[in-house]
């Protein structure tokens, strides 16, 4: 079916989206599709061509899912995928790092990424992301593996649980960011009102972007899962400005553990570039059927499928399934 | 605290907005270009494409030990091989939060925010240390 006979159908599209990904996932981890990807010596292109197909898939299910490509890519391409994780880690900081820089500009440009609120957050983030990236690259596989796959349930469950408030209340700004002067206003695009808001409990905040900066660096996924949520329900940012901001606090804190991870030769250009650009340009069809896809069954999904990507890092971890 | 106009505030965001915009177009453009003369042998490489399968389910000390690859910044010496030319587009993509920083500096250091000039100025030097090797107990 053409995709814009697919476009112009929006249960249709959902539902080929929905397919293509599980039968995509399940014919490259198929035995057979491994045994003939190393049979031959010009089969090397077999492997790039399938991360690529995926993550074009996980890179339009992210969107309307409402989470980056790296917490997706990660536990699935470690999973199903023969590279080492040391070099999936790398790849994955490398397009969470790839989508929140595409993203930022326009972002910040609308008022919807506030630098003044991202700086001393990304600071923490960057620091502990260093030590997440050392941490990582000097345990064995297996350890970051389990370690990977329990963070990714725990990441099922706060999907699953946690709720989101467009326009939190908060009384009063807290003395730190009175300090800092973090606050804003922005054009809210569909009310075409402008909100001011400003943020509460910033230095349990900044502790907290100190442990997630250090699970980003540790296990290559990014941390908008996480990102979003300190600052939307426990900071009070509006949640558009929540997700902007999380985007851009990510150039910053992905950067610095991008940069261990280079340093330390985990960065592997075959793996790396088509995950990256298979991803972008998923990304920006996923933004395109975002009116026509049904966002809620396609999270639904996501959560299914980072459960199943979970276990299976664990039990691929504890040598129960290879 | 009554909340101020964030208008202040828009010299510092569009001027980070412009340099980002750019540093990551020139970032996307030469990884994009390096890795198609990768893949498609404008550029040899160093480790016969090939060869990638026995190597890439190897960990990231033993595949610089296995294939004799560089590590830290020795690949600017090498970048006429194709998959090392790769890195200078991961390099300027993951530089790009530091050319924002530095730009924004001047902002900063004319209004005396002297808060978030010295965030920037700590934000460089995390980042030029991550980048520079000395982390990785390397000069």
């Amino acid at each position: 079916m053409p995709l814009s006979t697919l476009c112009r159908n929006g249960a249709g599209t959902g539902a080929f989206v929905m397919r293509c990904l599980p039968l995509t996932l399940f014919f490259f981890s198929h035995p057979a599709f491994a045994a003939g990807a190393g049979a031959g010596a010009s089969a090397w292109w077999v492997w790039p061509l399938a991360l690529f197909v995926v993550c074009f898939f996980l890179g339009i299910v992210a969107v309307p899912a409402g989470v980056g490509g790296g917490v997706l890519f990660v536990p699935i391409v470690g999973s199903f995928f023969p590279f080492h994780l040391d070099f999936v880690r790398g790849a994955g900081l490398l397009v969470a790092l790839a989508s929140s820089l595409a993203a930022g500009p326009s972002l910040l440009k609308a008022g919807l990424a506030n630098l003044r609120l991202a700086m001393p957050l990304a600071f923490g983030a960057s620091v502990s992301a260093i030590g997440g990236a050392m941490l990582g690259l000097a345990l064995p596989a297996n350890v970051v593996q389990v370690a990977l796959g329990l963070t990714i349930l725990g990441i099922v469950v706060l999907m699953a649980v946690a709720r989101k408030s467009e326009y939190p209340h908060v009384p009063a700004s807290d003395p730190l960011s009175g300090m800092l002067g973090i606050h804003g206003i922005f054009r809210d695009a569909i009310s075409g009102e402008d909100v001011s808001w400003q943020v509460h409990r910033t230095p349990l905040g900044m502790a907290l972007f100190l442990v997630i900066g250090f699970l980003g660096g540790l296990f290559g996924v990014g941390a908008g899962w996480a990102n979003v949520p300190v600052l939307n329900l426990l900071m009070g940012v509006p949640l558009k400005v929540a997700a902007g901001t999380s985007s851009l606090i990510l150039t910053t804190a992905s950067s610095s553990a991008t940069w261990y991870y280079l340093d330390n030769g985990a960065i592997l250009p075959i793996i790396a570039v088509p995950s990256v650009v298979g991803m972008m340009i998923g990304a920006r069809i996923g933004a395109h059927l975002l009116s026509v896809l049904n966002a809620s069954v396609i999270r639904r999904m996501v959560i299914a499928m980072l459960f199943v990507s979970g276990v299976g890092a664990l039990l691929k971890g504890l040598g129960i399934w290879a | 605290m009554g909340l101020k106009d964030a208008g202040q505030y828009e010299e510092e965001q569009l001027r980070y907005a412009a340099w980002l915009h750019w540093s990551t177009l020139l970032g996307f453009l030469t990884l994009i270009g390096t890795f198609v003369a990768y893949v498609f042998g404008i550029l040899p490489a160093r480790i016969p494409l090939e060869r990638l399968p026995q190597v890439w389910n190897l960990p990231a000390d033993e595949y610089l030990k296995v294939t004799g690859m560089p590590k830290g910044w020795a690949w600017v010496g090498m970048l006429g091989s194709g998959d090392l030319a790769s890195f200078l587009g991961i390099a300027i993509l993951s530089g790009c939060s530091i050319f924002c920083i530095l730009a924004v500096m001047s902002v900063y250091a004319r209004r005396r925010d002297w808060i978030y000039l010295v965030l920037c100025v700590l934000e460089i030097v995390i980042l030029v240390s991550a980048a520079s090797g000395l982390l990785s107990g390397r000069h």
